[in-house]
């Protein structure tokens, strides 16, 4: 195998990476290549996303109804798919989100110096 | 309701998939040429940054399978497919496999049948035989205090093998059946299919309850299953029986083999029999089986019956010295079988063609796999895991060995249903139940998958060593090659070890049935016809036989043809019954004072000369050794030499019981009595006209020496017999038929491991043919380049071939070493021959270099015809 698979963060947790493009989604539809650059961009670069490993995520909530895709036409007449949030995409990225706040949040308190 | 529509719109979605990817990537790559840099690195460059296409877009795919289900479907298609075009490895390692399983299943099955499975009662567990050690046979008095005495039984029964005319209605046939104590079916807990059954409170005394029970396949046989049957009388040797119920069709008796015809009361055995056989505890003819109490031990239950047996042993000396114990009836528990022990050898050797097949199996997987190695590299290099290529090569063992198992299971199925059917030993209802049960189909398709999968992965060692990118390059593996040919090496040995080990046993069982088929049997069988009746059936009793006999033999000599024909009550090799011999002066005749049992033949003037019988010394009898003259006998030579040592027999005496003496008129030669394979046994012959004592004998053996055909001999015989005697219907059969019979288990062992043998042989010839070739393949270039410089033909023969030659001839050695050791197991399977005959020993040796020969020829041809011109040009 080849050797990127190692050493690339596919997921950084389970669930991170859809919770990203599902919020990405939500201030605008985009397809694939434009979330990978903004999802990059967004994160100073901290982020080292394998750009492939967005499609299989991306196919999967197409599956569970999160997202819906359209091919259209890029206003630099590229011919691209792009992904929207479907309302039940919206509920799912706030359920999980809230959830992600939470665990942070019990991290957080069990990771702070001023814990006993 | 989304499952059908992902299933049917998945090819688009795929293709939206991999369209979307290609645009990513060309995004990309024009993004990075804005950069500034040239399009090859770009495109390099968004590749590096994108991942694994394929596997991107595998995992992709994934969301919409059912990933486990549908990887297993397509790694089975691509397995046959790969199956479907190397046809010869598919069929090759189906076979070996095929074989393999086929021969355990025959042989477990036969196992399973007639050792393994219980008796076909409810609660076999906690059934057990009474039995002495190495003898089943008890006395009726015996069985009643057993069965009255001992607190270790919920119930006890007895059962006596009887031999019989049966009469119902204008039909006469010769018939086998059980005369069982009253509580028989209680004890064994079956119910009846029609009618009742007989129960303790019918046994009123002797004679009493002249009830019979017929088998559920007699009752078809003969009364096309009416119920009409049920208060219909039938007669047994001429005395009428009521019937009263009929037995379940799945029951066929506490027995493993025999399947009786018919159950009666044994108060009443001794109308049928016409002797004794209740009175007293020296006459030995019932089995006893019980049912354990709950909670009582095997072990416990044998010190409980040997108090009791002291104590009988003490009530009449004729006890004196009865050891009994408790054991699983049939022979399972038997430890002196000589079924159990024969079966359980051929099993051992059916596991060692099984392991000779595996073998063969993991070479051919493994030369498939080097044969692979160059595709599974490239592969590997295009992305596919370890696991990935491990996981198709399971399926495709899997799939052979499935295959190979079901193919083995069907063609077992067949033969041992035609096994079940087959029936040796003429009228005698003995009946193989070994058709194959779940237990049989799961333990076969398990082992198939074992050693399917065991053996094929045994090569897949070497994929977690690839090296793809050397692999890549050589198209071989060879830095590993000699690693990999240290396993093919061991297969191969063991292979080979394994058949000659094979090859010995079946040249040792071939060479027994010669043997045993020049041994002296003490008489001519050949020409001899054999006409078997009991006189009971017509009414006659011991008694007032012999006028009947005489008519008989006098009708027989008047058969134009008929060069000689005698009477007997019996003849070797069919029937005749077994007395207690004691020395002359005994006074108290118990078991334990008698000097041996010895086969015994009631014969008329004649029979010598009949049956060939050599006379060594004193006279043979007259027509005046009669019922009023003194009594006489012939002995043979053992009963000669072990009563009366190096003393002249001719005139000494000895007894039978206390009214049945003889004197020794005439000594002839040793014979076989019972079975070929039998040591030399005491016999003895007594005047027909003067009987056993007071016994005198109804059954009639008429023989007939003639030179005419067989069939004309057979239809005069049965014409002039009925002609005389209508009532009792004849049996006829050529006396070496019968001794032909008595070879049965001979044959079959010889049958057996023959085929076992040849199996083994197919095996190791395919096994040295692959590694030769593989051996003369692999080095091609090399011994090309050495014969371009100058090397001889043999030399490179010899570098190709020597490593094969030296496997087989080690492989051979250790095999027939095996079989020096494994002398014990095999003369449980054949009498006469020892693997340390020289001749096996030879046999074996020019077996083995024959099957290297043919199986190393056509590499060896194709190593002497090599072209180093073209070799090197390629």
């Amino acid at each position: 195998m080849t050797p990127i698979d190692k050493a690339a963060p596919r997921d950084l947790f389970r669930g991170a990476l859809e919770m990203m493009i599902l919020q990405s989604l939500r201030r605008q539809p985009m397809h694939g290549y434009a979330l990978v650059q903004h999802i990059q961009q967004r994160s100073n670069d901290l982020l080292q996303v394998e750009e492939g490993s967005l499609y299989p995520a991306l196919q999967r909530m197409l599956r569970d109804e999160l997202v819906k895709a359209e091919w259209e036409t890029s206003p630099t007449n590229r011919r691209v798919r792009t992904y929207r949030i479907t309302p039940a995409g919206i509920r799912h990225l706030e359920r999980e989100v809230s959830s992600f706040e939470r665990m942070l949040e019990g991290i957080h308190l069990v990771l702070s110096p001023t814990g006993s | 309701m989304g499952w059908l529509r992902q299933l049917l719109t998945r090819k688009r979605l795929y293709g939206d998939l991999q369209e979307e990817i290609a645009e990513h990537l060309k995004e990309k790559t024009e993004a990075l040429v804005a950069e500034g840099m040239s399009r090859a690195e770009a495109e390099a460059a968004a590749r590096r940054a994108f991942g694994n296409v394929t596997r991107i877009e595998e995992r992709g795919r994934e969301a919409w399978m059912w990933p486990r289900t549908e990887r297993f479907l397509a790694d089975v298609k691509f397995a046959l497919r790969r199956l479907w075009h190397s046809p010869g490895f598919a069929l090759t390692a189906m076979v070996t496999l095929a074989l393999g399983i086929g021969a355990n299943v025959v042989v477990f099955s036969i196992l399973n049948g007639l050792i393994l499975r219980p008796l076909a009662v409810p609660n076999p567990r906690n059934l057990y035989q009474v039995s002495r050690p190495g003898d089943n046979w008890l006395s009726y008095p015996d069985y009643k205090d057993l069965r009255d005495r001992d607190p270790s039984f919920s119930g006890l029964l007895a059962l006596e093998y009887m031999r019989t005319g049966l009469k119902a209605g204008n039909a006469a046939l010769r018939s086998w059946g059980f005369a069982v104590s009253g509580n028989y079916f209680d004890v064994l807990g079956i119910q009846p299919a029609a009618g009742r059954f007989f129960h303790p409170a019918d046994e009123k005394g002797l004679g009493s309850a002249p009830y019979i029970v017929l088998s559920s396949d007699l009752w078809r046989r003969q009364f096309g299953s009416s119920q009409q049957v049920i208060g219909q009388r039938v007669e047994l040797n001429g005395h009428a029986f009521t019937v009263v119920g009929v037995a379940p069709r799945d029951f066929h008796g506490a027995d493993v083999f025999f399947s009786p015809d018919f159950w009666i009361p044994i108060v009443n055995a001794e109308q049928v029999t016409g002797w004794s056989d209740l009175c007293c505890r020296d006459h030995i003819d019932v089995q006893i089986v019980g049912r354990l109490r709950p909670g009582v031990t095997p072990a416990q239950a044998t010190a409980s019956l040997n108090a009791v047996a002291l104590q009988m042993a003490k009530e009449d000396p004729k006890d004196d010295g009865l050891k009994l114990l408790v054991r699983q009836p049939g022979p399972a528990g038997d430890e002196t079988d000589p079924t159990k022990k024969a079966l359980l050898g051929i099993m051992l050797l059916a596991l060692l063609v099984l392991l000779a097949a595996c073998a063969n199996l993991a070479s051919i997987f493994a030369a498939r796999t080097a044969d692979r190695s160059g595709e599974l590299a490239l592969r590997m290099a295009i992305g596919a895991t370890r696991w990935t290529v491990l996981r198709q090569l399971l399926t495709e063992a899997v799939l052979v060995s499935l295959a190979g198992g079901l193919v083995g299971l069907a063609f077992a199925r067949v033969l041992l249903g035609a096994l079940s059917h087959w029936q040796p030993f003429g009228d005698m209802p003995i009946h193989l139940f070994i058709v194959p049960d779940a237990r049989v189909y799961l333990v076969a398709i398990g082992l198939s998958l074992a050693s399917g999968v065991l053996f094929g992965l045994l090569p897949s060692r070497q994929i977690w060593r690839t090296d793809v990118v050397q692999t890549i390059k050589t198209g071989y593996v060879q830095t590993e090659a000699l690693r990999r040919f240290a396993l093919r090496d061991i297969l191969l040995v063991i292979q080979i070890v394994v058949c000659t080990l094979l090859v010995t046993a079946s040249l040792v069982a071939v060479r027994g049935l010669v043997k045993a088929l020049h041994v002296p049997l003490g008489f001519q069988p050949e020409g001899v016809t054999l006409a078997e009746a009991d006189l009971r059936m017509a009414g006659y009793t011991g008694e007032n036989s012999l006028p009947v006999q005489k008519r008989l033999l006098d009708a027989t000599k008047a058969i134009p043809g008929v060069t000689s024909a005698t009477v007997a009550d019996s003849v070797p090799f069919r029937g005749g019954g077994n007395w207690f011999v004691y020395k002359w002066g005994t006074t108290e005749f118990q078991p334990s004072h008698m000097a041996f049992a010895a086969s015994t033949h009631l014969i008329m003037p004649g029979y010598l000369a009949t049956a060939q019988t050599r006379l060594l010394k004193g006279r043979d009898f007259t027509w005046d050794d009669d019922g009023n003259a003194p009594r006489v006998a012939l002995v043979n030579q053992t009963f000669a030499r072990r009563l009366y040592g190096s003393e002249q027999a001719i005139g000494q005496r000895f007894a039978l019981w206390a009214t049945a003496k003889y004197e020794v008129v005439g000594v002839v030669e040793d014979g076989k009595y019972g079975t070929v394979g039998e040591d030399p046994q005491p016999a003895m012959f007594i005047p027909l006209a003067q009987g056993v004592g007071e016994v005198k004998a109804s059954t009639t053996v008429v023989l007939v020496r003639s030179r005419l055909p067989q069939g004309q001999v057979t239809q005069a015989l049965y014409r002039t017999l009925k002609d005389v005697e209508p009532g009792a219907p004849f049996a006829v059969q050529s006396w070496a038929d019968a001794v032909d019979l008595s070879m049965v288990p001979t044959r079959a062992a010889a049958v057996v491991l023959g085929v076992m043998g040849l199996l083994a042989a197919m095996l190791a010839v395919t096994g040295i043919f692959g590694m030769a070739s593989y051996s003369v393949t692999r080095r091609m270039h090399e011994q090309g380049i050495r014969m371009a410089l100058g090397a001889q033909r043999l030399q490179v023969l010899r570098a190709m071939l020597a490593r094969p030659a030296l496997l087989l001839l080690l492989g051979s050695a250790l095999g027939v070493a095996a079989g020096l050791l494994t002398t014990r197991l095999l003369a449980h399977l054949v009498s006469f021959a020892t693997p340390h005959d020289p001749a096996v020993l030879a046999g074996v040796l020019l077996t083995m270099t024959l099957l290297g020969l043919a199986a190393s020829w056509i590499p060896a041809r194709r190593a002497l015809h090599l072209d180093p011109a073209r070799l090197l040009r390629e």
